[in-house]
């Protein structure tokens, strides 16, 4: 007596034989939409086209502004794929970064203008006219960076914990850490800025190793550490199961759970570390870092392929994903577009990849 | 069947397959009007696709349906309903968070007229005068979640009133019910029948069926073996035309002996409302067979023995070792595999290819510390060496989705996960379900190959045929509780059948 699913009958319906008949043209284009380099494909065609009505866009000078714009965000994107291979969200990201923003500032700081910020709750006894206790020693830059990312990992593994122990569905749990957090960091400056910043910790934003931005290669050396442990390891490979399928994870053994608050952790130290490159960046800390940035991360990872259902995503995806949303977002820049039209044809084109993504695995699925 | 009047609802060679596999071959049965046909048969005996079919959820491939000597072919249950044939599903189909008139009127809402706006004093009117003509005492406006399965089973068959049905169909009515419960649903089917209304029963409880029908059908692997007056039926002859003869299902020889050592050993264990005091031993390189219906206790004792699900008295004991955490990660590392009856749902990715499905439990056996990287070429190597012992037929390993397996196949790279973990103790609840004959006896060789290099296995199943054939003993559940133990040399079909359906209920009035 076993009730026939409908949907099982047609995810396990015998494969149609109708290739035969296509022409090589159609093949190729196929081919073509379904690799996983497609993003990479288009960004480079889109590069060329873009080149054409807008000369500036390869000079030196804004391939430049391109890379700086990727270094930052890249990082919060990986995190965030993380999370989303599992299937779930977080919305928190964005404001880790300008709590990140802010803590990391001002342990850093060693002087401070008193008429901006002595209503900081932290006046006083934390911030002088003299920055933090520590902004003038040795350790001012490596305590700053320590307590950044500290502060990535405890928001992290406030989400995971809700959401793993206690099965709160992350949407509502990051979306209220976003706006607690986001709070959080206008409270502790009462919306001012933090700086003047140590030029140490500025040349992570600006300087140059083997003509690549300190940011893109800080990114890049992630990116690969990321593509290793979702690849290669036990972990990554427990998160895909989890993703697809949680139940058969759980019988099969899987810590889920455990696995589940980590990818929230990731994701934590993901936004913290894209926090410390844009307040590198700007050279200030600020309670505004990253308010407007949530399309732009969700945007990146989702463009590049990875599921908002669970169980697909790659580090590589988001890397493409990422490149493509910075060439989109520097090109309407320079055709001197509105904020209002740049945000408008940001979201279009995020909506467009995730029904070309539906359509894609439709397509595959028929083959 | 002698018919006096034109039958009500005539099903003329009905024929279903999936996949390539017949599930219902031929059926021919006529419903008279105010007569209550009787359905019996095995689990996967092909009852409840005949009835989706006739429900409206599934479409026959051959054959007809006449209704009122017009053709009856539903596409969904929608259509179904408008024809006048109602399901009284196995799992009640109640929107639990809307109120019991909002349910009965679900398929569609009288209107205040000209206006978008439900006409709520008709709908309560109407479903007061409804829920009245079958005795419940319940308020149109109360939320189904408040009411006991019961009742809920009551409101499904107002909500059949409303759509004025001639035919309805109960999928194992009396499951969730109370003896009291159920003795009110049969008072309401007698005067369903006493109007006018025809009705097919389809029950597992054959006490029940003899007591209600007019007459009884018995299908057996999709073909229907006997359909007479109630009469000519007795207990016995009911379950032995349910069970049959099956040439076809073959078993292979038991390739050793089981041993004495003790592999599981489970004392007094319990969870309220689920087992009662269970207690057995199960040694290395036995078969254990463990009998019962859907509902009996069989499959949430698996989960409990897993650590899926936790118990609240009682002693588990592996090689002697207490089983102390109750999680699925620290049965495993007592080396206790469990093949659970949902491979699509918990036993499987099935989007994912057959070598990551193969090596998902035992990852981290094959990882190099303290990162975890996988050693992928001895992962390739060892599913390769699975895949190849269990002879899992598939295109590419790497390549080719579980999901485009066939079910067979499926289940065995639900076994071939468990293997790569090297257990000494199988859990396998119904292994061969939705498996076709030829892979099921495959399954089962792997099975004794398994056995008899040591491994202990309990094998749940609702095909008793299998069990006999397999099994060194069986173990019989009702209720949540052993009801009776057989060694291999005392296996009498009907005796298990008895011990598992309830010998007393056959002579219980109810």
């Amino acid at each position: 007596m076993t009730p026939v699913n409908k949907k099982w009958v047609e995810a396990s319906s015998p494969p149609k034989e109708h290739q035969a008949r296509e022409s090589s043209v159609v093949r190729i284009i196929k081919k073509i939409l379904l690799s996983e380099y497609f993003i990479l494909y288009l960004t480079i065609l889109c590069f060329f086209i873009l080149w054409i009505i807008i000369p500036n866009i390869a000079t030196p000078y804004n391939l430049g502004n391109i890379l700086a714009n990727l270094g930052p965000l890249l990082p919060v994107a990986i995190g965030q794929t993380f999370v989303l291979i599992v299937g779930g969200i977080d919305l928190s990201q964005i404001s880790i970064m300008s709590v990140t923003s802010v803590v990391g500032a001002a342990v850093m700081s060693y002087q401070l203008d008193g008429t901006l910020l002595s209503a900081s709750p932290l006046w006083g006894n934390f911030l002088s006219v003299h920055g933090s206790p520590v902004g003038n020693t040795l350790w001012a830059v490596p305590l700053a960076l320590l307590a950044m990312l500290l502060t990535g990992a405890v928001v992290g593994l406030l989400n995971g914990g809700a959401i793993a122990w206690f099965r709160m569905p992350p949407f509502i749990v990051t979306l209220i850490s976003m706006t607690l957090f986001g709070a959080l960091a206008v409270w502790l400056t009462k919306s001012e800025n933090i700086f003047p910043l140590p030029v140490s910790f500025d040349t992570l934003g600006s300087g140059a190793l083997l003509f690549l931005p300190v940011p893109v290669v800080i990114a890049l050396i992630l990116a690969l550490l990321g593509h290793l442990l979702l690849g290669r390891t036990v972990f990554g490979r427990q998160l895909y199961a989890l993703g697809a399928n949680e139940k058969t994870a759980i019988v099969s053994g899987l810590p889920t759970r455990r696995n589940k608050l980590l990818t929230y952790v990731l994701s934590g130290l993901g936004a913290s570390i894209g926090g410390i490159l844009y307040t590198a960046q700007l050279g200030t800390g600020s309670p505004a870092l990253g308010t407007d940035l949530l399309l732009d991360v969700i945007g990146a990872v989702v463009i590049g392929g990875t599921s908002l259902f669970g169980g697909k995503g790659k580090v590589l995806w988001t890397i493409f994903g990422a490149l493509f949303f910075v060439l989109l977002d520097n090109s309407l820049n320079l055709l001197g577009l509105s904020y209002y039209v740049v945000t408008t044809v940001k979201g279009a084109v995020v909506l467009l990849a995730v029904l070309f993504n539906v359509l894609r695995v439709r397509i595959q699925e028929r083959q | 069947m002698i018919a006096m009047t034109a039958p009500l609802l005539t099903i003329e060679g009905v024929e279903k397959s999936f996949f390539g596999v017949s599930v219902l071959h031929n059926i021919n049965l006529t419903l008279q009007r105010g007569h209550i046909l009787g359905l019996i048969g095995e689990n996967g005996a092909g009852k409840s696709t005949l009835m989706n079919i006739l429900g409206g959820n599934l479409q026959a491939d051959g054959g007809h349906i006449l209704l009122e000597e017009a053709e009856y072919a539903p596409h969904n249950p929608a259509e179904a309903a408008r024809r006048g044939v109602a399901l009284i599903h196995q799992e009640l189909n109640l929107f639990t968070n809307l109120t019991v008139a909002e349910n009965i009127f679900i398929d569609g809402f009288p209107r205040l007229k000209g206006l978008p706006f439900i006409d709520q004093r008709a709908i309560k009117a109407r479903t007061r005068h409804l829920l009245s003509s079958i005795d419940l005492d319940v308020s149109p406006d109360v939320l189904v979640e408040k009411l006991p399965p019961g009742e809920r089973q009551l409101v499904e068959i107002a909500r059949a009133l409303q759509t004025d049905a001639k035919v309805m169909i109960f999928d194992e009515p009396t499951t969730s019910l109370t003896t009291r419960e159920t003795r009110r649903l049969f008072a309401l089917i007698e005067r369903l029948r006493a109007s006018g209304t025809s009705i097919i029963y389809i029950s597992h409880v054959l006490a029940d069926v003899y007591r209600l029908s007019d007459e009884i059908a018995v299908l057996r692997d999709g073909e229907l073996v006997a359909c007479e007056e109630k009469q000519q039926f007795t207990t016995a002859r009911m379950i032995s035309q349910m069970v049959g003869r099956n040439l076809e299902q073959l078993y292979p020889e038991r390739s050793a002996p089981p041993t004495d050592k003790v592999a599981l050993e489970v004392q007094g264990l319990s969870q309220a409302g689920m087992v009662e005091d269970i207690n057995f031993t199960l040694y290395k390189g036995e078969i254990l067979g463990l009998f019962g219906l859907m509902g009996s206790g069989r499959t949430e004792l698996a989960r409990m023995l897993f650590g899926l699900d936790l118990f609240t008295e009682g002693t588990v004991r592996v090689n002697d070792v207490l089983l102390q955490h109750n999680s699925p990660s620290a049965s495993i590392r007592q080396n206790i595999a469990f093949v659970t009856e949902n491979r699509r749902e918990e036993g499987l990715l099935m989007e994912s290819s057959v070598a990551e499905n193969i090596a998902l439990a035992a990852l981290p056996s094959f990882a190099l510390s303290p990162l975890q990287f996988i050693r992928e070429r001895r992962v390739r190597e060892r599913v390769q060496q699975v895949a190849s012992q269990l002879q899992i037929k598939s295109r590419s390993l790497e390549k080719q989705a579980v999901k485009s397996l066939s079910g067979g196949n499926q289940q065995k790279v639900v076994l071939g996960k468990w293997l790569m973990t090297e257990p000494g103790i199988f859990l396998l609840d119904e292994p061969t379900r939705g498996v076709d004959v030829g892979a099921k006896y495959e399954i089962y060789t792997i099975i004794d190959d398994l056995a008899a290099q040591g491994a202990a296995i309990l094998f749940i199943s609702s095909e008793i045929e299998e069990l006999m054939g397999l099994c060194d003993r069986i173990l019989v559940m009702r209720n949540g509780e052993i009801q009776a133990t057989f060694a291999r040399e005392a296996f009498e079909q009907e005796k298990i059948l008895l011990a598992a359906f309830g010998e007393d209920e056959t002579h219980e009035p109810h």
